[in-house]
């Protein structure tokens, strides 16, 4: 792009305007650098904007967080970097740098005019790029941009250790003990994703566009892995070992650190505010929650002896371990801000009372029924229908949030980009739909993909999910399938609509259209899917991904788009984008680098998992 | 010459603020340099929504205080935010007013608040008073011809 494209683009500033990244010059970069900047103090706004503009950035200037949030749920990439002030009466600043963080996998910037240690530390342990003081100076906003290149870089080499890229089918090599480093990942999983990596080939090379193949978490999957953990015991889950307990060709420790990340934190979430959370001191972490309180007195009982009798669905005693383990178990990392909160408030406010009820009161209902049971597993499942209608609220277009897929037993295909949804399971949508097919119609169930968030219509998801996957879904990339745990009985095959939801997702818009590809399948004769008719399917998804496709759906939407990619195996599936289908939407670049920062979202923290047991730093006296 | 005598005396006003610690140099300068042909009274303008805004802040502490008992929790936040909007406008003495109203509110010392409080509005209309002043002398004097970073 020639120079005065940029100019332009800058001058166009504080658009909402999604632009393409391809629009940012990158020779002329940081110029035209877009950053949002959420204060509720109109003079430093005012200032700050003024300065950002002085450095040649494009800005966005917010008061208000959920202002902010919607804007960037509705464009999803349309920013490169977001500085938000500490202290905002509507929401706290930690809270929106992790929903930022999760959704939408942004670099975030906070500051404040509050220097004190602890308020820094918070900044670090929710995964602020960086912390300000005010008065900020010019010259610290200067250098903001390295931040985005941090992170696209630290995105970037994940996605080339893992399509292998730089090795040569090596051997695998994951016995070494050093499960953090990615190489091994990318060597291992070489000689299976070979195949995969080829199509993707000259993608990897576009590094703007980072794109990596999708594993899909069916519920099968998402059962070994379960299973392994508690084989593991929650403490000593570490990817690697999990990796070899599930023995699933094709699985790299990377997809199983992403998961394992998203489901501590669904974990944490669901043990509620434990002693943890509260030294942490997140605001949002409230110990007080009932729901979460039962879980945590459920570690002394004997889950062990719950799970034993089968009574306890392993998932679900995995749920309970990890909650008694508290929230320390998931310990942000940097990358990753805890979504706990998010989720808690997004979907949760009953939830946690809900699924521990089940939980405790009745094992047994957890196994039939459990759709709460079910719903544990996935990370977001606390979707109840009420739930539905609160996140819709909150969450709206939270694309990401998670496939409902229902359920095929459990599997949830929790696309490691959904990290970022992870804050957002609206459980709205997942919930209500879960519950309401159970078992019953796979078809129904297929349309997992309910869009969630951004689907004002609260009840409307649920009700119908078969209506509204129609039209309505909220884009929403469902990392999790919460459903799946719904869906115990449904047909494995059921994640093929899986597969089908993730196209969805990127047409979901935060609009409240619901681009439920998956409804369309459902609504289709198509129904059941079997494997053959996934290619069906999906191209089916695919067209209605596009009328209803506004794009945001954000990056997981378009990570879906490759549906045509998919692998329909009982596996993982490896969802490949090749062509987004969304091209209008967002260009390929777009879509790729929305898929890489979601996969970021779960690859980072992967190398965090070991810490999290180890995470003190609740425990740092500041 | 006039138009020279004009910036000198504006400059002088200045300096003789920053001397007297009202304002903090730095971040008034920083302020300033943000100053350009698409903006050219920028600061004034900041200065004036520091001060549109900060007043509905300044009346919610004041209420606060009449309450009984105090909100402590509510006061510091009250403060905290009055205190970040005062600093980026570099209000010297209004900001350390508002450090020793937050030691005494942490402190739950309401006394101590409520005389403290008192200091923080004086200040903070004596710099109203002086910023109008300038802002007119600036303003008459005319804009600045100064070097500036090529845009």
């Amino acid at each position: 792009m020639n120079p005065s494209n940029g100019r332009g683009v800058v001058s166009s500033v504080s658009s909402r305007v999604s632009r393409k990244s391809s629009e940012t010059v990158p020779d002329q970069f940081p110029v035209g650098l877009r950053v949002m900047v959420v204060d509720d103090d109109p003079t430093c706004l005012m200032i700050l904007e003024k300065m950002l503009r002085t450095c040649k950035y494009e800005v966005k200037r917010c008061s208000r967080a959920e202002e902010a949030l919607s804007i960037l749920r509705g464009n999803s990439n349309g920013y490169d970097v977001v500085i938000s002030d500490v202290h905002m009466p509507d929401m706290d600043g930690f809270k929106l740098l992790e929903q930022v963080g999760l959704e939408m996998d942004l670099p975030v910037i906070m500051m404040s005019a509050d220097d004190s240690k602890s308020v820094v530390m918070k900044g670090v342990t929710h995964g602020a790029c960086d912390y300000l003081i005010k008065p900020v100076r010019i010259e610290a906003l200067k250098n903001i941009w390295q931040h985005v290149i941090r992170k696209r870089k630290n995105e970037w080499k994940e996605v080339e250790q893992q399509s292998g890229s730089a090795d040569d089918g090596q051997p695998k090599q994951s016995e070494d003990g050093d499960y953090s480093s990615s190489v091994n990942e990318g060597s291992w999983r070489n000689s299976k994703r070979r195949k995969d990596d080829d199509e993707d080939g000259e993608d990897r090379d576009d590094t703007s566009t980072l794109k990596k193949p999708r594993v899909v978490w069916s519920v099968e999957l998402h059962q070994q892995f379960v299973g392994a953990v508690n084989q593991l015991g929650i403490d000593k889950a570490v990817p690697k070992k999990i990796l070899e307990l599930m023995n699933v060709p094709g699985l790299t420790r990377e997809n199983v650190a992403s998961h394992l990340q998203k489901y501590r934190l669904y974990l944490r979430r669901l043990s509620g505010v434990s002693q943890h959370q509260n030294n942490l001191g997140s605001p949002f972490m409230n110990p007080q929650d009932p729901g979460y309180g039962p879980l945590s007195n459920l570690n002394g009982i004997d889950l062990q002896t719950l799970a034993a009798t089968g009574q306890l669905p392993a998932q679900s005693l995995a749920n309970l371990q990890a909650a008694g383990l508290g929230r320390a178990a998931i310990a942000p990392k940097s990358r990753i801000p805890i979504p706990v909160v998010d989720q808690r408030n997004l979907f949760s406010f009953e939830n946690p009372k809900l699924t521990f009820g089940d939980t405790q009161q009745q094992p047994q209902h957890l196994n039939n029924g459990g759709k709460q049971i079910n719903l544990l597993h996935g990370i977001p499942t606390n979707m109840e229908p009420k739930q539905l209608v609160n996140l819709h609220h909150q969450g709206n277009s939270i694309p990401a949030v998670q496939s409902v897929q229902s359920v095929h037993n459990g599997s949830y295909q929790p696309q490691s980009r959904v990290q970022q949804p992870m804050g957002n399971y609206n459980p709205v949508s997942h919930t209500s739909p879960m519950i309401n097919f159970p078992l019953s119609s796979s078809a129904e169930l297929r349309s997992n993909i309910y869009a969630l968030p951004n689907n004002p219509a609260k009840g409307g998801f649920p009700e119908d999910v078969t209506s509204e996957m129609k039209g309505s879904t909220p884009g929403f990339v469902p990392s999790y399938d919460i459903f799946n745990e719904l869906n115990h009985q449904q047909k494995v095959h059921d994640w093929e609509l899986q597969n089908v939801g993730l196209t969805f997702n990127a047409t979901q818009q935060a609009n409240n259209s619901i681009d439920v590809v998956g409804t369309s399948i459902v609504g289709s004769p198509h129904q059941a899917f079997p494997s053959s008719s996934q290619g069906s399917g999906l191209s089916r998804n695919a067209s209605v991904v596009h009328a209803n496709n506004n794009n945001n759906a954000i990056s997981m939407g378009q990570h879906h788009m490759s549906n045509n990619n998919f692998y329909h195996e009982n596996n993982p599936v490896r969802v490949k984008l090749e062509t987004p289908l969304f091209p209008e939407q967002f260009g390929q670049d777009d879509l790729m680098s929305a898929l890489l920062k979601q996969q970021q979202g779960g690859i980072v923290p992967a190398e965090n998992d070991f810490d999290f047991d180890g995470y003190s730093i609740d425990n740092i006296p500041v | 010459m006039d138009r020279n005598q004009s910036h000198r005396q504006v400059a002088t006003m200045k300096q003789s603020l920053f001397d007297q610690g009202y304002l903090d140099h730095e971040q008034f300068n920083q302020l300033e340099e943000l100053q350009d042909d698409a903006n050219p009274n920028f600061v004034e303008e900041v200065v004036t929504l520091y001060y549109r805004d900060s007043a509905r802040l300044v009346h919610s502490i004041e209420q606060a205080l009449e309450k009984s008992p105090i909100d402590f929790n509510k006061l510091d936040s009250y403060m905290h935010q009055f205190r970040g909007s005062s600093s980026s406008i570099g209000a010297k003495k209004v900001k350390a007013e508002c450090s020793l109203f937050r030691e005494y509110c942490r402190a739950g010392n309401g006394e101590g608040c409520m005389r403290t409080f008192q200091q923080v509005k004086k200040e903070y209309t004596a710099l109203r008073k002086k910023l109008e002043t300038f802002f007119q002398l600036a303003r008459q004097a005319g804009p600045v011809d100064r070097a500036r970073r090529p845009k």
